[in-house]
């Protein structure tokens, strides 16, 4: 069993490290066993095609959690030049939960705010999982704030289990900084375009999620609550995560069909992780594209087309 | 258990029923804070705070504007809007099902209730959540019920008050549910943006996609006495977090200190403290110094509310 690898995809993983094997014996002997190599990898992409062919929503779930998954800051470093990370809430902390900062996109000025979660073990829990608590959503409310005096659009990249529920967080008014943010995006004077790279839960994603138009990774979700916690309220058991995934229609290919997502963003075979710069390429074209359509509106339809459409969600029909 | 119920268990089983039913049905409730066993008449009159221990017992949404509008003028706002199920959503029971099952029980279309109407004269639009229908989650009915009395409030140029008691987002509804929190907040920013109040009165509980939304953006937060609030419930935070929570953690007084919310206002004090501050906001003169006011009209409205639900 690698670590690296999800369940499901443990046969490719074996496969790979049957090729890696060859290679090493291929290095030190006479024998070319190159053809073998060869037959091996073409072999490995039929079956990692064959699996990601039709995956569960509970598959695409765990995807989108995947150990290796790029985050916003390899984002910021693939994707974006120049970046200046802003820290802090000008109230009370910095939350390493929330990363944002003025960069470059093609040399057009852009705010980039976006959760991050950790790599190793000591940086998961300096950024906490990914949760932020209220001092990153002030500050990411701030950073959205200086973005519309400057000018610039605003990017959002998405990948949260959700809010932190802790005493902490509670003290200081998580549901009123979140609540604060959803209403101050539905009337900020610039372009805000919302990607969802990873997990996209709850009130935690949505709280930097109000935007012009909403971008999903394949292999992304976004709902309510996360599938685990629904099936353990629902179902009374959270083994039944597969199910709630399901039944809640959280993968960004449902969303798109429910109306939900303005760009389905293909991810390359196996997943973000398995060619991250392909990924961050495909990114960046989706946003340029987007970024085009809305720098054409004027601000007042811009804003007006936004109050439309967040009343259009679950409308009479 | 006693030693007596593990020998007997069907017998005892049945011994409890009797107990049970020999309480008349409506007639009497216990408190669920000191346990004593009230008169239901009794209980109306005191607007559900419990007589002996002043606990603020749960409301419906209609009892609730029944109690705090006038009873002149009143007028129901998207009554009609009828919720649906547009993912086919099935858990143990189908969404439909449930729906089904909430507005027979409840006798109410969804879990927010609308209406136009006035506070001692002056003109309100006040919205209540009916915490009994699907524990008040809001769904796209309550979204799009809350964003219909907020734009009337804003086109009248009227004050909103809502009464939130809701445990969140309607899971069934998925993503629809969770928009709604942008939904509504959007909604609101436009009414502030436009100079009209927006009092929230947040009893008990309030959390979650509700909690996060509409109900922390009103000009004023406003709780009742030692109602629960908070954005994570208290199992979630004691399983994440591994240690006991605080005494009184996210009870009104909690919120209070921590500055969520503006003041704790008795239930029985609601009507004249919140007049008395939309009166202000609105630089209406006080009550009382008008010519068609003349009588206190508190005790009379409320002798009112008493008669209307029976």
């Amino acid at each position: 069993m690698n670590p690296n690898y999800l369940d499901f995809e443990q046969p490719i993983a074996e496969l790979e490290a049957k090729i890696d094997e060859l290679r090493l014996v291929g290095n030190d002997s006479r024998i070319s066993l190159s053809d073998e190599i060869g037959k091996l990898e073409d072999k490995n992409r039929k079956l990692t095609e064959s699996i990601f062919r039709d995956l569960s929503a509970w598959q695409v779930s765990q995807l989108s959690r995947h150990p290796q998954r790029p985050y916003t800051l390899d984002y910021l470093d693939s994707l974006f030049e120049d970046f200046d990370e802003l820290h802090g809430d000008r109230h009370f902390a910095d939350d390493a939960a929330i990363v944002g900062g003025v960069a470059r996109l093609d040399d057009k000025p852009v705010m980039v705010i976006g959760h991050q979660k950790g790599r190793d073990v000591k940086e998961k829990v300096r950024r906490n999982f990914g949760m932020p608590r209220p001092e990153g959503y002030r500050k990411a409310c701030r950073l959205m704030e200086m973005a519309e005096r400057f000018k610039m659009p605003v990017l959002t990249f998405i990948d949260t289990p959700g809010a932190y529920p802790g005493i902490d967080a509670e003290e200081r008014g998580q549901s009123e900084a979140i609540a604060y943010n959803l209403a101050v995006m539905s009337r900020l004077k610039t372009p805000i375009i919302s990607t969802v790279v990873g997990e996209g839960g709850s009130g935690g994603a949505l709280a930097i999620g109000v935007c012009d138009e909403l971008q999903m990774l394949q292999y992304s979700t976004y709902a309510v609550i996360s599938p685990e916690g629904c099936a353990s309220i629902l179902w009374k058991s959270a083994e039944k995560a597969s199910e709630a995934a399901q039944a809640m229609g959280i993968t960004a290919e449902r969303l798109k069909e429910l109306g939900f997502v303005d760009t389905l963003i293909k991810e390359p075979l196996g997943g973000a992780h398995r060619n991250p710069q392909k990924m961050a390429d495909s990114i960046k074209d989706a946003l340029g594209a987007s970024l085009e359509r809305l720098e054409a509106m004027e601000t007042d339809d811009l804003l007006s087309r936004r109050y439309d459409r967040l009343m259009s969600y679950g409308a009479p029909q | 258990m006693s030693w007596l119920d593990k020998i007997v268990p069907s017998m005892s089983r049945t011994q409890r029923t009797d107990r049970r039913k020999s309480v008349p049905d409506g007639l009497w409730r216990k408190c669920p804070n000191c346990e004593a066993v009230l008169y239901l008449p009794e209980l109306e009159r005191h607007q559900s705070v419990c007589p002996k221990c002043d606990h603020h017992l749960r409301l419906t949404a209609r009892k609730r504007l029944n109690w705090f509008l006038d009873t002149e003028g009143r007028e129901e706002i998207a009554a009609d809007l009828q919720p649906s199920d547009r993912l086919k959503f099935r858990d143990s029971k189908k969404y439909k099902d449930r729906l089904a099952a909430a507005q027979k029980s409840t006798d109410e279309n969804d879990a927010l209730i609308a209406m136009r109407g006035k506070l001692d004269g002056l003109p309100v639009v006040a919205v209540a959540f009916e915490f009994s229908f699907m524990g008040g989650s809001m769904g796209a009915v309550v979204g799009e019920k809350f964003v219909r009395a907020a734009t009337q409030a804003m086109e009248e140029g009227v004050p909103l008050v809502c009464f939130a008691a809701s445990g969140g987002a309607r899971m069934q509804e998925a993503l629809f549910s969770l928009m709604q929190m942008a939904k509504t907040s959007a909604a609101l920013e436009k009414l502030k943006q436009a100079g009209v109040p927006y009092i929230s009165v947040l009893t008990d509980p309030v959390f979650g996609g509700v909690s996060a939304s509409l109900a922390m953006l009103g000009d004023l937060n406003i709780a009742e006495p030692n109602a629960l609030i908070g954005f994570a419930g208290p199992r979630v935070i004691e399983q994440t977090v591994r240690e006991q929570l605080p005494e009184g953690f996210q009870r009104s007084e909690f919120l209070l200190e921590h500055g969520t919310v503006d003041m704790i206002v008795h239930r029985h004090d609601m009507r004249e403290r919140l007049g008395g501050v939309m009166r202000k906001l609105t630089h209406q003169s006080r009550l009382g110094q008008e010519s068609e006011a003349d009588e206190a009209p508190t005790q009379s409205t409320l002798d009112e509310f008493s008669q209307a639900d029976h």
